[in-house]
């Protein structure tokens, strides 16, 4: 057994370096170069970049907090809210108690934010898988549009425009949910309320 | 639930069944011994067997195939775990991580070689950009190509009579790789980076915050740190290899992982392409293909009341969530009162309990959503169907020889109803047959149900629970279901990266892997050398609609009988727990 055990040393380290290189150089590089060279912006991290400050990525959530912007959902990421370098979930149970707790103070605080409004949609008191999680429902985003309509001094109408603009419907009227990104119509709540347009969204320069 | 979740759920088998037809066709083309490549594409396959000194027509016997086999696994689990343990020094590690420690890497390292790809560690602050690419991108396709290799072995086994031989292992393995894995990964690691999902060797970039914000201590926060990387290249082929590691911590939740509702839908389509691909290969491989159809008829018939189950559960919600909410009115507009702790919005309920479902039918492990805050009867879904040997379309290659296993146990057992030596595809089933069978059956839920007993007996396996009560339970039983039938998904809420837990994982994994591979191709082997027998008006029929309910049946009973008792426990006792307020 050991003779024939031994038989097969070499080809297990041939082969096995031969896949390395195949799978483990080859691969990636190919693919990172027919990535720059077709899809730059989203090979990089679909990073929003104005004037030359990186403002953040389109795919990736921000915090916010402030009354004049639309708030995302909670994020369990340490030490702060939407921190992309550690992405992590709650891992809540459904019958925790920090869940029921954490829900009902989120409860809370929306409902002393937004008097008036009724039910509070799920995904503003839900923690999101990520942490990151850059979407909002068109529920939770139209929930919101009093408060910011009024902390902005702009017509309750003109915010909830900018809503209709930037949700995005189910892909192909079929996959995923309709959503919108908070981040993006914070962006575009700026430009409206700076009432020019600062300059158009571009990736970052290519370089893999 | 909603019509349109229905409609997306019922669109995803449609697509994965019409996509599994002709790639079944061609992966038993790449494996039929007169399969040559066209022109240039030979090159590489000849170059790597005259470097390594293989013949590639030159055939192993089983133990030889077994030897290989394992050579080949451990020499890549030892260059993985070498690798984490040194990749502060090895460069393209621009975070400048440093090195894993030691039983995280063993843990680590026996997970990727053995096609579990649990992960104790969170990517983007563990794993240099190298160790992702090199040790465990590498693993990824080696691992998926080792079970397909080992699935063919076993085959040929019932396909051959009177032969010594099972095929040569380096020539499985190359073929599996460069034609199978290889192509498909990368049409998939372009589609999506189309979508968003990142693809650079560049350092984390730094973002100026619209809303500055401030930490747990108090400290103001201007700016987000976004961890970056050659994710794509890696995702495709975890994907599809039924591997799952994610690139980041969270897995395919990560919006730089999984940015939209497309890139979901290819990603889930991946997950399960293989496994059912690979049983339309079997038909055509044996030479009837409505025993591949039988084999697939029987996970589908398991699969979907799991996946309609889970979605159920999942969109009916968490009641005491809703009563939080201070719910009175239904709001019209989607997500409604589904349980949205620990998804996306861009998935909502649908495309996430169809994704947990499709990653633990098959082996894959891989998430999009957080499993452990699902409600106690939408958590049992995942956990059962791990808990069946991820035979329910399973890992690549894996997932169906263990499958045929539970085949040769049904043929035994219709033989022993109406008293005759049973048969599978012309090949008497006797002792030996049965005993390995009966191995690769029985050593998952033993792993399972002792790992759990162990944990959940000593300080250092409780201290690692992060959710009180039943819940608690449930964490460790799908952490040792996950480990013992190689999945890697996890209820992440345990702390698992301990060396208790490392260890013992470690030893689960290793075990479910290489202890199952070999029974099989023992297997392989001692029906190589049997005679064909002819087919007689005895012979029980194996690809009808009577043997596929008896093959789903045995499957269902044998997980069932062995797992209730704990389920009983963990989820069941929550839910009832949940609803009772």
């Amino acid at each position: 057994m050991f003779s024939e055990l031994s038989r097969q040393l070499r080809p297990a380290l041939i082969v096995f370096l031969a896949l390395t290189l195949v799978t483990g150089v080859v691969y990636p590089l190919v693919v990172t170069a027919i990535a720059w060279t077709l899809f730059p912006t989203a090979a990089g991290g679909s990073l929003i970049v104005q004037e030359g400050v990186v403002r953040g990525s389109r795919l990736v959530g921000q915090p916010f907090d402030d009354l004049r912007y639309f708030w995302g959902r909670p994020s369990a990421t340490g030490p702060f809210a939407y921190n992309a370098s550690v992405s992590s979930g709650s891992n809540l149970g459904p019958t925790n108690p920090a869940l029921i707790d954490a829900v009902q103070q989120r409860a809370a605080d929306l409902r002393s934010a937004h008097p008036g409004r009724g039910t509070i949609p799920v995904d503003l008191v839900t923690a999101s898988a990520s942490g990151l999680d850059p979407h909002i429902s068109p529920a939770a985003a139209q929930y919101q549009i009093e408060r910011v309509a009024a902390a902005r001094q702009l017509p309750a109408e003109q915010v909830r425009r900018l809503v209709e603009e930037q949700t995005e419907p189910e892909t192909f009227g079929l996959l995923g949910e309709p959503r919108v990104n908070v981040l993006l119509l914070n962006l575009k709540l700026d430009e409206l309320s700076a009432g020019t347009a600062v300059g158009q969204a571009a990736g970052e320069p290519a370089n893999p | 639930m909603t019509a349109q979740g229905v409609l997306e759920l019922t669109v995803y088998v449609v697509v994965l069944l019409a996509a599994a037809w002709p790639l079944g066709r061609y992966m038993a083309r790449v494996y039929s011994e007169s399969f040559v490549p066209p022109g240039w594409l030979a090159l590489p396959e000849r170059g790597i067997y005259r470097l390594a000194g293989v013949d590639p027509s030159a055939e192993m016997s089983w133990r030889m195939y077994a030897l290989a086999m394992l050579a080949f696994n451990v020499l890549g689990l030892a260059v993985v775990y070498v690798l984490q343990r040194t990749q502060h020094l090895l460069p393209l590690n621009p975070e400048g991580l440093g090195p894993v420690s030691p039983d995280s890497s063993l843990n680590t390292a026996i997970s990727f070689a053995s096609n579990t790809n649990w992960q104790g560690y969170g990517g983007e602050t563990t794993m240099s950009y190298l160790t992702q690419m090199l040790g465990l991108g590498v693993q990824n396709f080696v691992s998926a190509a080792t079970g397909m290799a080992i699935l063919v072995a076993l085959v040929r086994g019932l396909k051959r009579t009177e032969s010594g031989t099972i095929g040569n292992f380096w020539v499985d393995l190359t073929r599996s790789t460069l034609y199978i894995l290889l192509p498909l990964s990368l049409i998939l690691a372009i589609a999506l980076v189309s979508q968003g999902v990142v693809q650079t060797f560049s350092p984390h970039a730094v973002a100026t915050l619209t809303d500055p914000t401030t930490d747990v201590d108090g400290q103001s926060i201007a700016e987000q740190p976004i961890a970056l990387g050659p994710a794509a290249s890696q995702v495709a082929i975890k994907q599809l290899g039924t591997n799952g590691g994610g690139f980041f911590n969270v897995n395919s939740a990560h919006p730089l992982e999984n940015p939209t509702p497309l890139s979901n839908f290819l990603e889930c389509l991946a997950i399960l392409l293989i496994p059912a691909a690979l049983c339309f290969a079997f038909g055509h491989l044996v030479g009837d293909i409505w025993q591949g159809i039988a084999l697939l008829a029987a996970m589908l018939l398991i699969f979907l009341p799991c996946l309609a189950f889970c979605y159920w559960a999942e969109a009916a919600g968490n009641p005491a969530v809703v009563a939080a909410m201070d719910s009175v009115e239904a709001i019209s507009v989607a997500p409604a009162t589904g349980n949205m702790e620990g998804k996306e919005v861009r998935f909502g309920i649908a495309s996430s309990a169809l994704w947990a479902t499709a990653t633990t039918a098959a082996s894959n492990g891989s998430v999009n959503s957080m499993h452990d805050s699902y409600t106690p009867l939408g958590g049992l879904v995942p956990i059962w169907l791990m808990q069946l040997g991820e035979v329910v379309f399973g890992g690549v290659g894996s997932g169906l020889y263990g499958l045929l296993a539970f085949a040769l146990i049904t043929v035994f057992v219709a033989g022993l109803m109406v008293g005759r030596t049973p048969e599978y595809l012309g090949k008497k089933i006797e002792a030996f047959e049965m005993k390995m069978a009966s191995l690769v059956i029985l050593i998952p839920p033993a792993l399972v149900l002792v790992g759990t007993a162990i944990a959940v007996t000593v300080p250092p396996g409780r201290a690692a629970i992060s959710n009180p009560g039943a819940h608690g339970l449930s964490e460790v039983l799908y952490a040792f279901s996950s480990a013992g039938n190689n999945n890697g998904s996890a209820f992440a809420g345990l702390g698992a990266n301990t060396p208790f837990y490392n260890l013992l994982l470690g030893v689960a994994m290793f075990v479910a892997r290489y202890w199952l591979a070999i029974p099989i191709l023992a297997i392989a082997g001692s029906l190589a050398a049997k005679k064909c027998v002819p087919t007689t008006s005895g012979t029980l029929p194996t690809h009808t609609p009577l043997f596929v309910v008896l093959l789903a049946g045995i499957v269902v009973l044998v997980g069932a009988l062995t797992f209730l008792p704990a389920l009983a426990l963990g989820p069941i006792v929550e839910h009832l727990q949940m609803v009772s307020g």
